[in-house]
């Protein structure tokens, strides 16, 4: 033997799945949508997406470098999913300046300010979102129209706005449209099926359990097939299943639920927890689509319950063993 | 320009009505305490060290004011005086204390003491200690990985990276005694502090036998008890195979630093004694000089411990100039002759 | 399936030496003995240096109740009774053995014939494994006839044998299942006679099916003995998790203990011993050790005696391979790392594992990104990114509030943990400090009353 004997405490094995490992497989799991999306917008999208990514990449870059000490992290691939989903919460038309703004306000404000990764509050790709939708709203709900099949009855309008303001009812799109992603909207959100395709490759990863993303997406079909029931059920039970359909797979639901409801740092740490969280989600998250000034509401809800995580994780403890 | 006024006017409003709550609210609530307090908080250092045992200076305060008997509380950061004051304003009787400093019990350096494993863990000597004997053979001294420089709040005390052991700065030091307590091997003892930051101590707290000593380090006092019967003041025992210097009881004769085999009896702020004539020209507290002033017999020894001091930076701290100046009596007057010629000879020699 | 409530984690199996079968390791020319190698108070020596011994002889007897015998694994001379480095380098009483032969003492029966009946009553069987010098085989070294003995007030209901031997690499349990499993069968009855019951349960992971296959056509043979096949997943082979596998019922948090619930956990190796300390007089001076390790020329099964210098296995097994870089005492899950390879062999030691520098070496920490494998991977139930933090603030009434002292330290959390921290290095230290704490409580609080 040539060396000193190595000597630590148990245990002496260590997983393999590093967090760089988890974060590039969030990203492997973003790419059918990201490949849906730029058949159904077209090349904008990937210029977005490398916009958006190489530009959260250089800002955690320069903070790590110029002003916080510490390791360079940028390594672990947590920049390169923020710059992502970011760009998933965009539309393809966005000029490049005002992604670049989203991206410092996601990394320079949301993230290295609080201490960088696992300790951000607030899930950074939508702090970004949220601030350049109040701080450019004509541009951030600007849709470009799909490049194929386009939709007369939507006239641009995402299907939730176009619902909301009673264009049309939640039928007017086929379920197959909604899965494929042939309507305007943000350049991630469009896609279901290769949303659920990301969903199912995170679950065989085990890089996130089911049970927020599912819960989120219950809770809202519910809520839907409740407020169906109380307006025009009766008359037309039809809208018992397609209001929560549309709704579960309209707008952001599933690239919220599946990929930034998920995310670990903002997320409680227990599964009971965790269900709270996702319950307080669907709801604020129907609450604004139905009632609120906005038609889509699935990133302030998330953020909403971010700023509860503390408060669940305080009160809300796993079940010990042993413990009535 | 109406919108803008009537916005800093309810602003304004608002904020006065608010500052009035907040005012019968603090009325309300008001905690009384003896405003004694207050002032002895701001007698005590401010260090919120946890030295006296309590959470921090406001818990020494409140004892302080609200006991009695206060003689068994002790600020070992203001030290005397900053008790002498509290109790003058307290009317009461100060605990009377000498001041101490914290005293690294370890000579184990890199050097001496060679590492037989590489230690993987958490860096932390609680967690190291727990697991098993260290990265060397000796069970009882140093482990190296700093939990008495990270309990320190003074920046008293530091990782030399040369030896692989911590470093007390004497002047920076309050003897709070939070180092002794994170020392899982308990290496780290407060000792009496002499002027000019002198110390004779055992630099080693082994139990083990000579043999296993020797084997796992060459600087670790072996419990020959040379020191016990060199010792003319009754200040050393040896148990356990470990001689221990009492502080109280030791005048720093420095006797028994040359009496040690192993150099494990660590001399601070003083020059050696000189050796006798029949023993080998330089002191042992300064091996690595021996060969440069074999020849030169008492006479160089001081200079030969300038250049000790240079090639290995624990043997003497910088006091050693004026030390060498007021050596007590027991020095010859050559060495007082040598001390003065001393800055010029390490040049000739290295 | 059955299994466990809640948490645990799929170590990679690593089961190299599953398909040996048990040799017998040639005797040593000397053994160092330690007194303490048991959970309790360290056994008192009954030799002094020069005493002549025989195999089998009682060389140190039990200190207290809590405490158990010790019997000289080979026949010669006393040459030392000192303190000697253990694995971990620190010294420890032993008494060191130098072989002349093997003589072995009276009275013991060494054949192979297999003895079914036992007449004996409760207290006699529980006499003899004391007499023995019966520990815990599965590492945690309890004295046996501590838990056989049943406190007043409480009742066992039924017997649990642990042959999960969840802990990756280690077959030394395996083996003996397959080997001997008739004597282990036996042995089950005479706990179950012991402790007064009649249901037995034998927890076995269904990754041996040949051990589940074989003792299940045995315990065919006996009333009330059962064979319980369980999901793979670490640590089952923990007594709560095991407990909670077989019956469904939930140890309570410390202090309580598994007999609150009516279970008595005995290991696969320990039941074996049972049967040879109660039907053929036979101390526990030898045990199954498993060698193994990735870069081992020839991992194996090696019936040792006790004392045997940990070297000597390596030796049997091909020597330390060149790029060695850590030797541990037990499992990779829970057994110590070892600097000192001439430390002895002892009763709960049931394997040595060899890994490589590159398996060896700790990856580097990063930050916690809260992901909350740990959380959901504690067997327990605790926090341990939280555990873990608050140690290091040393916030100890925290610690306690969150049940820390619930630990049983199998190192799932650490070895779940994407950032790769040291959850477990803290915890251990945090539940250490806060059970002292309890314990100074506890002692404060007595001479009160």
């Amino acid at each position: 033997m040539a060396n000193k004997l190595i000597v630590a405490p148990a245990p002496h094995v260590q997983t393999s799945q590093s967090t760089a490992c988890i974060m590039r497989d969030v990203v492997i799991a973003l790419m059918p949508a990201l490949v849906v999306s730029t058949i159904v917008f077209g090349v904008d999208v990937l210029r977005v997406t490398a916009i958006s990514v190489a530009a959260c990449v250089v800002f955690e870059f320069l903070i790590q470098k110029f002003f916080v000490n510490g390791p360079l992290t940028i390594s672990n691939w947590s920049a390169v999913v923020t710059g992502v989903l970011l760009a998933f919460n965009l539309p393809a038309s966005i000029p490049w300046w005002i992604v670049v703004i989203g991206a410092f306000v996601a990394i320079a404000i949301a993230k290295m300010t609080f201490g960088g990764l696992g300790k951000n509050p607030f899930n950074p790709a939508l702090v970004g979102r949220v601030f350049l939708l109040i701080a450019y709203p004509v541009q951030m709900t600007t849709w470009p129209m799909p490049v194929q099949g386009a939709f007369d009855a939507l006239s641009g309008a995402t299907p939730l706005a176009a619902v909301k303001h009673g264009a049309v009812g939640p039928d007017a799109l086929g379920v197959q449209d909604l899965l494929l992603g042939n309507m305007p909207g943000s350049l991630g959100e469009v896609a279901a099926l290769a949303l659920l395709l990301g969903f199912v490759y995170l679950l065989w990863r085990r890089v996130i359990t089911w049970h927020i993303p599912v819960t989120i997406l219950a809770t809202m079909a519910l809520f839907a097939f409740f407020v169906a029931l109380g307006t025009k059920g009766t008359e037309n039970p039809a809208l018992l299943w397609q209001l929560p359909l549309f709704h579960v797979l309209a707008g952001g639901a599933i690239l919220g639920s599946v990929f930034m409801a998920t995310d670990y740092s903002t997320s409680p740490m227990t599964v009971k927890g965790g269900v709270i969280f996702a319950v307080g989600i669907g709801v604020v998250t129907m609450l604004i689509r139905l009632w609120g000034a906005y038609p889509e509401g699935m990133s302030f809800a998330i953020l909403m319950m971010n700023a509860c995580v503390p408060l669940i994780n305080k009160y809300v403890k796993p079940k010990r063993f042993g413990v009535k | 320009m109406e919108v803008l006024l009537y916005t800093i006017l309810t602003l304004c409003v608002l904020g006065v009505l608010a500052a009035v709550i907040l005012y019968f609210v603090a009325q309300k609530f008001r905690v009384e305490e003896d405003p004694r307090i207050d002032e002895v908080e701001k007698m005590l250092p401010g260090a919120n060290c946890g030295g006296c045992g309590f959470a921090g200076c406001r818990g020494m305060a409140d004892a302080l004011v609200k006991r009695d008997d206060i003689s068994d509380l002790f600020c070992p950061v203001g030290g005397g005086d900053c008790m002498k004051a509290i109790a003058a304003y307290l009317g009461k009787a100060a605990a009377e204390k000498q001041p101490e400093v914290a005293t690294v019990r370890c000579g184990g350096t890199c050097e001496k003491r060679p590492r037989t494993n590489e230690y993987n863990g958490t860096k932390s000597c609680a967690v190291a200690a727990s697991l098993y004997v260290g990265e060397t053979g000796c069970a009882f001294g140093c482990l190296g990985f700093g939990d008495c420089v990270a309990a320190c709040a003074f920046d008293a005390i530091r990782m030399n990276p040369e030896t692989g052991l911590p470093e007390v700065d004497p002047d920076k030091c309050t003897a709070c005694g939070a180092c002794v307590k994170a020392c899982p091997k308990m290496v780290i003892e407060l000792r009496k502090k002499w002027p000019k930051n002198r110390a004779v101590y055992v630099s080693c707290v082994s139990k083990d036998k000579g043999a296993v000593v020797m084997k796992a380090c060459k600087a670790g006092c072996i419990g020959c008890g040379k020191c016990e019967k060199v010792c003319a003041f009754g200040a050393i025992t040896v148990e356990n195979n470990l001689a221990y210097i009492d502080p109280q009881k030791c005048k720093l004769c420095r006797k028994c630093v040359n009496e040690c085999p192993t150099g494990a009896i660590k001399l601070v702020g003083m020059d050696p004694l000189p050796k006798e004539p029949k023993a080998p020209a330089a002191p042992k507290a300064a091996p690595a000089a021996e060969k440069a002033v074999a020849k030169e017999a008492p006479k160089a020894a001081p200079a030969a411990e300038k250049a000790a001091a240079k090639e290995a930076p624990k043997a003497a701290p910088a006091a050693e100039k004026a030390a060498a100046k007021e050596a007590p009596k027991a020095a010859p007057a050559a060495e007082k002759a040598a001390a003065k010629e001393a800055p010029k000879e390490p040049s000739h020699e290295s | 399936m059955k299994t466990f409530p809640i948490g645990g984690v799929h170590p990679s199996a690593n089961k190299l030496s599953c398909a040996k079968p048990i040799e017998v390791l040639p005797l040593p020319e000397a053994v160092n003995i330690p007194l303490a190698q048991h959970i309790g108070a360290p056994a008192v020596a009954k030799v002094a240096k020069g005493d002549k011994v025989l195999t089998g002889q009682l060389i140190a007897e039990a200190g207290s109740f809590m405490s158990a015998n010790i019997h000289s694994p080979i026949s010669g001379t006393v040459t030392a009774v000192d303190m000697v480095p253990n694995g971990q380098g620190l010294r420890q009483m032993m008494i060191t053995i130098k072989r002349e032969g093997d003589e072995w003492a009276e009275g013991i029966d060494r054949s192979d014939k297999l003895v079914r009946e036992c007449s004996l009553s409760a207290q006699e069987i529980i006499a003899r494994i004391k007499e023995a010098g019966i520990v815990g085989m599965g590492g945690a070294t309890f004295p046996t006839h501590v838990k056989l003995s049943i406190p007043a007030g409480k009742k066992a209901e039924c017997l649990i044998i642990n042959g999960v031997e969840c802990e990756p690499y280690l077959t030394s349990d395996h083996r003996m299942m397959l080997e001997h499993g008739e004597e282990m069968v036996v042995g089950v009855t005479i706990l179950m006679k012991a402790v007064g019951v009649g249901k037995a349960y034998i927890g076995i992971e269904n990754n041996k099916p040949d051990a589940i296959a074989h003792l299940s056509k045995i315990a065919a043979q006996y009333k009330g003995i059962e064979v319980v096949p369980l999901k793979v997943r670490y640590p089952q082979g923990g007594e709560k998790q095991l407990i909670a596998a077989v019956t469904g019922r939930q140890v309570p948090p410390p202090p309580a203990l598994p007999i609150d619930i009516g279970a008595v956990v005995c290991n696969a190796s320990t039941t074996f011993a049972v049967y040879q300390a109660v039907q053929k007089r036979m101390p526990l001076i030898q045990r199954v050790v498993t060698i193994t390790g990735k870069n081992l020329r020839e991992p194996r099964n090696l019936l040792t005696r006790m004392g045997t210098p940990v070297s000597a296995l390596i030796a049997a097994a091909g020597g330390l391979p060149e790029n060695a870089g850590k030797v541990i005492n037990g499992g990779p899950m829970m057994g110590r790392a070892m600097v000192n390879l001439d430390s002895p062999v002892t009763k709960g030691c049931s394997g040595i594992t060899v890994l490589s520098e590159r398996d060896a070496r700790r990856r580097e920490a990063s930050q916690c990104i809260k992901c909350a494998k740990c959380v959901s991977a504690c067997p327990m139930g605790l926090e341990p990114y939280f555990l873990s933090k608050m140690t290091q603030k040393k916030n100890w009434d925290e610690l306690e509030a969150r049940m820390i002292t619930s630990c049983i330290e199998c190192g799932c959390c650490q070895s779940t943990c994407p950032a790769y921290l040291p959850l477990l290095d803290w915890v251990r230290l945090g539940k250490q400090t806060v059970m002292g704490r309890i314990r100074a409580r506890a002692a404060a609080a007595a001479p009160k009353k």
